[in-house]
């Protein structure tokens, strides 16, 4: 019930700011949205309190017959990789929400419908456990997405948003050929379980690896087909930035964990050497590009692009830390560019620019902000205390075990890590103060202040303290690596 | 004549309704002045309505196949699905065009008497169990469509398409005819359970049935035409152009069903021993129309003409079920195949019905709703008719939780079941070609600025049928199983 609940309640909420009408109900539909939010926020958090460590199978679990002609069921439940995500995802909606409530001022109540629509949508993806449920909600996240960054997204917003629609299509659909392959040869049965157990010869687990790859390579994004990415976090909102980094980049991730390495197994051994090639790229490659950025929005993403090759890195190199690692670092990405984004938002509300080289000095006129953001650049570029150096740690550890230069060349990323966002950080923040336009700031106002507080103390728990986040994983990843580990033919 | 022959011959009351119907009102129409016009159309819905009690009472009497009037007629559960789903079409379409006909001076009376007899020729198509019956369904159907597409006379556009379409139409029904021919040579019978019989015996033996499969590429050409795939397809885009929006609805809608249901009693009842044969040349006839569909419906600045070509593909997609029914003579995929089929047919009518009938709620006097920029900013003028278009296009392009996608869903899953893999990619990938065009309205409709800010006008019960038209498809959508569940039991009972 509780899953079904954090489904339906913001998607109802959703509908509901929609139905409230046009503009001139605008302050009325921010407060439902908001309730809506929070509520939906609120029914997800017994979902962890309630979590059995000891249980690393599913939970809360929900089985419905829905569409009987292809035994597809409404099937929910979460383990302990799932849960996490759905908990991060209620939260960053609530965040959004207030985020926008006075940047947003054309049309409203479908910017918040969208969000919280999508809120749901990505909590079904999270909890999914029959496929064709999965990809139901996988798909349909792209619908809001596309509407949010083609609506209230920059200049270039169109040409983003038909980019990201197209590219992440692409992906899926492949991704349900897969997926019917699969329902053929499992005897007639959608169940994500069921295929665990499934014996396939290793060149099918090869076909549909790449099947499932496509999908979930875009969303990730990995290098070579990142490229959406970049376009689609600058031109859309800040809220949609915050939800496309947060939590849309880890379905791709999550979707890895969840079908390619437990039903390809064999495959994924097989191919794990592109697998960290393509990661290696990304944290390396990308770390450069990153470098050269002089738009911050831009700069964010392609950090992004980085880190989220830490994670898959983690994945393929089979061992608990790899994979804890690349989890825990998926969580605190989502508080940190979530975070980033906000900050950016924040400077782009104001100065309606996001060019690094119109800012200069603005710790001067914004003191608090610019501790705020220090703080997140910090964790950015993994330092210790901060929740990006878990992760990283984690990941650079597994990879030790498994050699040392692939140990070295993920560890590069904390050397460019640091000099893309503390040299961002210097350029923006510090210095003399560049222009009137940042002589003029005015420094964050309680709303603004609310919401980098609650990420800022999250990102301290996380780095003080992570053993909330890593003792509920143990269980479910160590059944993982009992997957991956044994072959299927 | 006794009152056993009477009643024996009830499963045949529908069309006998829909007769008696068209014949009334068209003596009725003349009766009524022009501005009482309306009172014919709430004549053609009462006998909408009769005619679909009819069909549930038959069905509900008994679910059993009758073989009627010699076994010229047959009436069986797929039929029963089939002509509801046309009766629900050809109201929607009477409901959607009234204002448009109104408003350009072509609301007469032989309007609703083509429809209603173009229905009467379709009911005939579905239910047909013989060569004669088929022909003769479909050349009643087509003459009155042809009529119909040339409804504005003064217009040089609608008369070249219908003139096309006449021309055209009759080169189909002379090759289908022609193979008709060839397989009654074959096999010495009109009637298509007896035409199966022979032709499995022929099929079985070691002796050539050349013959046969020649009549056979002919029968596929013909219906390839009907249907509209590549390379049958040139009449859809100019007729879908030329024709009057709300002839292109009626065009677009109902009569695919026919083809289908053709199709089916055709290939499936008539000649499935030939599966082997007909199932390559639909394998390359659905290839082709996936293709040329997409890529070309991506060329297009006219709605109608994009919605032409999106037709083709959809048709091409659709054959994919029909093509996967029979592997390596084995039957046992063939309910599943054949009613993903259906079920994609059923849902491409409702999508067809709810897109030209918002060009038709959009188009005004004066004004025709028909190029790419004609919806753009839709959103700022009616959010809500921009969301139930949204839902259309989104459906279109396959994207849950529409109901497009479960159609998609089951076609590909009955492709991939037959081991056509690779069809299924290639289709996957072509399906993604034509979401581009799809996604380009939705750009045009939510991103873009409107032109002027007119809004439209449509009557309480227009927007009420179109509203309800694109919920449908998103109800369809997160609640499929009961439409996949009848279509099922349509086949089989086949």
């Amino acid at each position: 019930m509780l899953l079904s609940l954090a489904i339906w309640v913001p998607i109802l909420s959703g509908v509901l700011v929609l139905a409230l009408g046009g503009d001139r109900r605008a302050p009325l539909q921010r407060w439902v949205g908001l309730v809506g939010a929070l509520a939906g926020f609120l029914v997800t958090i017994p979902l962890y309190t309630g979590f059995d460590l000891q249980d690393p199978g599913f939970q809360f679990v929900e089985q419905k017959a829905w569409i009987e002609r292809f035994s597809i069921y409404y099937h929910l439940g979460v383990d302990g990789i799932s849960v996490l995500f759905v908990l991060l995802n209620s939260f960053i909606t609530v965040l959004v929400v207030i985020a926008g409530w006075t940047v947003i001022e054309n049309r409203v109540g479908q910017y918040y419908g969208a969000f919280l629509v999508m809120s749901g949508l990505l909590n079904g993806v999270f909890a999914a456990l029959d496929a064709v449920l999965f990809y139901v909600f996988f798909e349909g996240t792209l619908i809001p997405m596309f509407l949010i960054i083609g609506v209230w997204g920059g200049p270039n917003r169109v040409y983003a948003a038909v980019k990201f629609f197209l590219y992440t299509l692409f992906g899926s659909l492949l991704m349900l050929v897969a997926l019917l392959y699969l329902y053929n040869k499992s005897g007639g049965s959608f169940a994500i379980t069921d295929w665990h157990r499934l014996p396939l010869p290793l060149s099918a687990q090869i076909l549909l690896f790449f099947g499932f790859l496509f999908a979930f390579a875009v969303k990730v994004p990995m290098w070579p087909v990142h490229t959406w990415l970049p376009d689609a976090h600058t031109e859309a909102p800040t809220g949609g930035s915050v939800v496309l980094a947060a939590i849309l980049l880890k379905l791709g991730a999550y979707g890895l964990v969840r079908f390619s390495l437990p039903i390809l197994p064999d495959a994924s051994r097989e191919l794990a050497w592109l697998m960290i090639a393509l990661s290696l790229v990304a944290v390396a490659y990308i770390g450069l590009v990153t470098l050269v950025q002089t738009d911050m929005k831009r700069l964010i993403a392609y950090s992004s692009i980085s880190h989220m090759g830490f994670v898959t890195l983690g994945f393929f190199i089979f061992n608990a830390y790899g994979v804890e690692g690349g989890l825990v670092q998926m969580i605190s990405h989502g508080f940190v560019s979530a975070a980033l984004f906000l900050c950016v938002g924040v400077l782009y509300d104001r100065m309606h620019t996001r060019m690094i080289g119109d800012y200069g000095g603005v710790v001067n006129t914004m003191p608090k902000f610019a501790a705020f953001m220090m703080l997140f650049a910090m964790a950015n570029s993994g330092l210790p205390a901060t929740s990006g150096f878990v992760g990283e740690f984690l990941v650079i550890m597994g990879a030790m075990k498994a050699s040392f230069w692939l140990a070295f060349i993920a560890a590069t990323t904390l050397v460019l890590g640091a000099a893309y966002t503390l040299w961002m950080y210097k350029r923006v923040i510090f210095g003399a103060v560049a222009n009137t336009h940042v002589a003029q700031l005015k420094d964050l106002n309680p709303r603004e202040f609310i919401v980098l507080a609650a990420l800022a103390a999250a990102v301290l728990l996380m780095g003080v303290y992570p053993l909330p986040f890593t003792e509920v994983m143990h269980g479910s990843v160590n059944e993982l690596l009992r997957h991956i580990a044994t072959s299927k033919y | 004549m006794t009152w056993v022959d009477v009643i024996n011959h009830l499963p045949a009351l529908p069309e006998g309704i829909v007769l008696v119907g068209a014949c009334a009102l068209m003596i009725f129409d003349l009766q009524v002045k022009a501005e009482n016009r309306a009172a014919t159309l709430w004549g053609a819905q009462i006998v909408l309505t009769l005619a679909a009690a009819t069909t549930l009472f038959v069905l509900w009497v008994g679910g059993a196949r009758y073989l009627i009037f010699n076994g010229l007629f047959v009436v069986d559960a797929m039929g029963h699905v089939l002509k509801l789903v046309s009766y629900a079409a050809v109201s929607a379409a009477l409901i959607y065009s009234r204002q448009y006909l109104l408003e350009r001076g072509l609301l007469r009376g032989e309007f609703v008497t083509l429809l209603l007899f173009s229905l009467l020729g379709m009911m005939v198509m579905i239910s047909a169990a013989s060569f004669l019956t088929i022909f003769l369904g479909l050349e009643l159907m087509s003459l009155c469509l042809y009529a119909l597409v040339a409804l504005n006379r003064d217009s040089a556009l609608s008369t070249e398409a219908a003139m096309k379409y006449f021309v055209l139409g009759a080169l189909s029904s002379g090759l289908l005819l022609y193979g008709m021919s060839m397989i009654y040579g074959a096999t010495g019978t009109l009637n298509v359970y007896e035409v199966a019989q022979h032709a499995g015996r022929l099929a079985r033996a070691p002796a050539d049935h050349t013959f046969l499969v020649f009549g056979l590429v002919f029968v596929v050409a013909g219906l390839a035409f009907k249907v509209g795939v590549v390379p049958f397809h040139m009449w859809i885009p100019d007729v879908y152009q030329g024709a009057p929006t709300a002839v292109t609805l009626i065009v677009g809608s109902a009569p695919k069903l026919a083809a289908f249901a053709m199709t089916m009693r055709l290939l499936v009842n008539g000649l499935i021993d030939l599966a082997q044969d007909w199932q390559q040349m639909l394998a390359l006839l659905a290839l082709l129309s996936m293709a040329l569909g997409n890529i070309t419906a991506i060329a297009q600045s006219n709605l109608k003409r994009m919605l032409a070509y999106s037709t083709i593909a959809h048709m091409g997609f659709m054959l994919l079920g029909l093509l996967s029914g029979v592997v390596a003579g084995n039957r046992l995929n063939m309910e599943g195949a054949y009613s993903s089929s259906l079920f994609y047919m059923i849902i491409y009518v409702l999508m067809s019905l709810g897109a030209f009938g918002m060009l038709l709620f959009l188009s005004r006097a004066g004004f025709e709703c028909e190029n790419l920029d004609d919806v753009k900013g839709l959103n700022r003028v009616h959010p809500w008719y921009a969301f139930i278009m949204l839902l259309l296009m989104f459906s279109l392009a396959g994207i849950p939780p529409t109901a497009g996608f479960y159609a998609k869903l089951a076609v590909l899953s009955a492709a991939v079941d037959a081991g056509q893999i690779w069809l299924a990619v290639a289709a996957v990938i072509l399906s993604l070609i034509g979401a581009f065009y799809y996604l380009r309205i939705v750009k045009l409709m939510y991103f873009d600025e409107p032109k002027d800010m007119t809004r439209a006008v449509g009557s309480s019960g227009f927007r009420y049928a179109l509203s309800a038209n694109g919920l449908a498809l998103l109800v369809l959508g997160i609640l499929p199983q009961p439409l996949m569940a009848i279509c099922f039991l349509a086949i089989q009972a086949l």
